[in-house]
């Protein structure tokens, strides 16, 4: 009969996992947020992001420079630094030359580019997973002991450390910066802000590099995490993050934030109760349930009608 | 300061502007009157750029509006209170005023706050309200000192008038002058004709997206043809 530790163990696992997604939500909701478009290169991101980091890790302790907060720094910032160029030209080359037309053809265009990348990776990196050094072995133990008890790794405690940090930078971001307010009011009417003179081209990239930036913190998390990447996985991460950002109200961050976190932990009850294969079954159940009685999102606000 | 030249405007297929010629000078109210869809607005839009004419040239201070990007044109000293107002209904008072000042220097922005809130007090009330909560006349305070917040030399207003009180309405003309005698040239678009053409040095009647009448504010208001069609007999 599992003890209260198991579910409490399955609540930090899930709420873990769920901090990744909302990182990788963000993304997609605050770029629907601005040109109502899903970027399905998004996932692609993430997961050139964390080839960077799996590279950078693997240079440095070739060349000896193997201190940990030396690999976490350097994996950090090459990796938030290529998916930031990354989400800037993808921007710049497969969806601004698009924009003013209809709403579908950015919308394949998106779907070309996750393909391209997606390639790009499995030529120059080959189809096999690769395996990121665990940098930070060992756990804590809350309870008796790991057997009853609640084990939280200290990935774990990083994942949450990071995200908190970085959900919070975002927060103080959009909520008092200059260039915060401007992607606010092109969120809201994008006409009227280029009407107040906003170069509204360069807002809207601002937001892929912001979101490209979160994917690439979430990929190292994750790689760190898991141990292993491989090309197909920004597949998988971008729907489950879109599932997220879909089940806060696409369009929301702190629905992204929520969503994330409420898919995280769906399936890790999920697979504690039905194993671990229906995981994604009870997630994307719960996406289907929410789309039916809510299909805003929880967070998300009904289209008004503009005067 | 301004000037259209045989500006055409499309929206597809259908051409809303036919050769449209007229002019603005410095430090003038001149008024643009038409009935519903004969493209008032489509011609005060086509001037930012958005939609952008087809044919014809649009100069403002001597250079070229045509084929320049919207963000480009307004930042030229030029401002728009436009059609329906669109204030960022989520944002507050006072974030809506700051995006109006978006390239102004910290210092500046505070200043400028000022100047608005002293012209229309009301919103001092509500600064920190969301726009969306404000009402009527308030949200086309908010328009107006949202445009006032870039310093503009040619403020543009699109039916300023419309869905207001008549006592809001004499309110926000009477600002209207105010600004002219700040030195801003005005250029506005009404269908509230006799107000319009009473405040107006000039006036410009658009009829099926061409001109077919100009004259001083008084002429027009004396023409037998405006009293007819756009002042009620």
């Amino acid at each position: 009969m599992p003890d209260l530790y198991h579910y409490l163990q399955q609540l930090v696992n899930g709420l873990t996992v769920g901090s990744t997604y909302a990182l990788i939500a963000i993304g997609y909701t605050m770029v629907y947020g601005i040109i109502g478009m899903i970027n399905f290169a998004h996932g692609e991101v993430y997961m050139i992001a964390s080839y960077v980091a799996f590279i950078v890790i693997a240079g440095l302790s070739m060349l000896g420079l193997d201190q940990l907060p030396l690999l976490m720094a350097g994996a950090f910032a090459a990796s938030i630094v290529v998916a930031s160029a990354y989400g800037y030209s993808i921007e710049r080359i497969a969806y601004r030359p698009l924009r003013g037309g209809n709403r579908l053809i950015p919308l394949i265009s998106a779907i070309g580019m996750s393909i391209f990348l997606q390639n790009e990776v499995l030529l120059s990196q080959g189809s096999r997973d690769k395996a990121i050094p665990s940098l930070l072995p060992g756990n804590l133990v809350i309870g008796e002991s790991a057997m009853h008890g609640v084990v939280i790794s200290w990935i774990q405690m990083l994942i949450f450390a990071v995200t908190l940090l970085v959900m919070l930078g975002l927060h103080l971001f959009i909520s008092r910066s200059r260039l915060g307010r401007a992607c606010r009011a092109c969120a809201e009417d994008l006409k009227m802000a280029g009407l107040l003179g906003i170069d509204t081209h360069r807002i809207i990239a601002l937001t892929f590099v912001i979101g490209a930036a979160l994917a690439a913190v979430a990929a190292v998390l994750l790689g760190l995490q898991y141990g292993v990447i491989n090309p197909q996985q920004g597949f998988l991460a971008g729907i489950k993050a879109f599932t997220a950002a879909v089940l806060g109200g696409i369009g929301s961050i702190p629905g992204a934030m929520l969503g994330g976190l409420l898919l995280g932990v769906a399936e890790a009850f999920g697979a504690d109760l039905f194993g671990d294969p229906y995981k994604d079954v009870v997630a994307f159940g719960l996406l289907i349930l929410v789309l039916l009685f809510r299909p805003t999102g929880i967070l998300g606000r009904p289209e008004v009608e503009k005067v | 300061m301004l000037r259209f030249d045989n500006v055409s405007t499309c929206y597809g297929k259908i051409q809303a502007l036919h050769g449209v010629s007229l002019e603005v000078r410095e430090g003038e109210i001149v008024t643009l009157i038409g009935a519903n869809g004969a493209g008032k607005s489509t011609l005060l839009m086509t001037l930012c750029g958005t939609p952008r004419a087809s044919a014809g040239s649009i100069r403002y201070r001597g250079e070229e509006l045509v084929g320049q990007d919207t963000g480009a044109i307004m930042r030229k000293g030029i401002a728009v209170v436009p059609e329906g107002r669109r204030i960022f209904a989520r944002l507050t008072v006072e974030e809506n005023l700051a995006m109006g000042g978006f390239f102004a220097g910290r210092g500046e922005v505070e200043e400028r706050l000022e100047r608005v809130l002293e012209l229309f007090p009301r919103l001092r009330e509500r600064y920190a309200q969301r726009g969306g909560t404000l009402s009527g006349g308030e949200q086309q305070m908010l328009a107006i000192g949202r445009a006032l917040m870039s310093r503009p030399r040619l403020l543009l207003l699109d039916e300023p008038s419309l869905g207001l009180a008549p006592l809001i309405i004499q309110r926000i003309f009477a600002i209207i002058e105010q600004l002219r005698e700040k030195g801003v040239t005005v250029f506005l678009v009404e269908q509230n004709a006799n107000q319009a053409l009473k405040l107006a040095d000039r006036g410009y009647v658009l009829e099926n997206g061409r001109i077919v009448m100009q004259g001083t504010g008084e002429e027009l208001l004396g023409d037998a043809r405006v009293c007819e069609a756009y002042l009620g007999g």
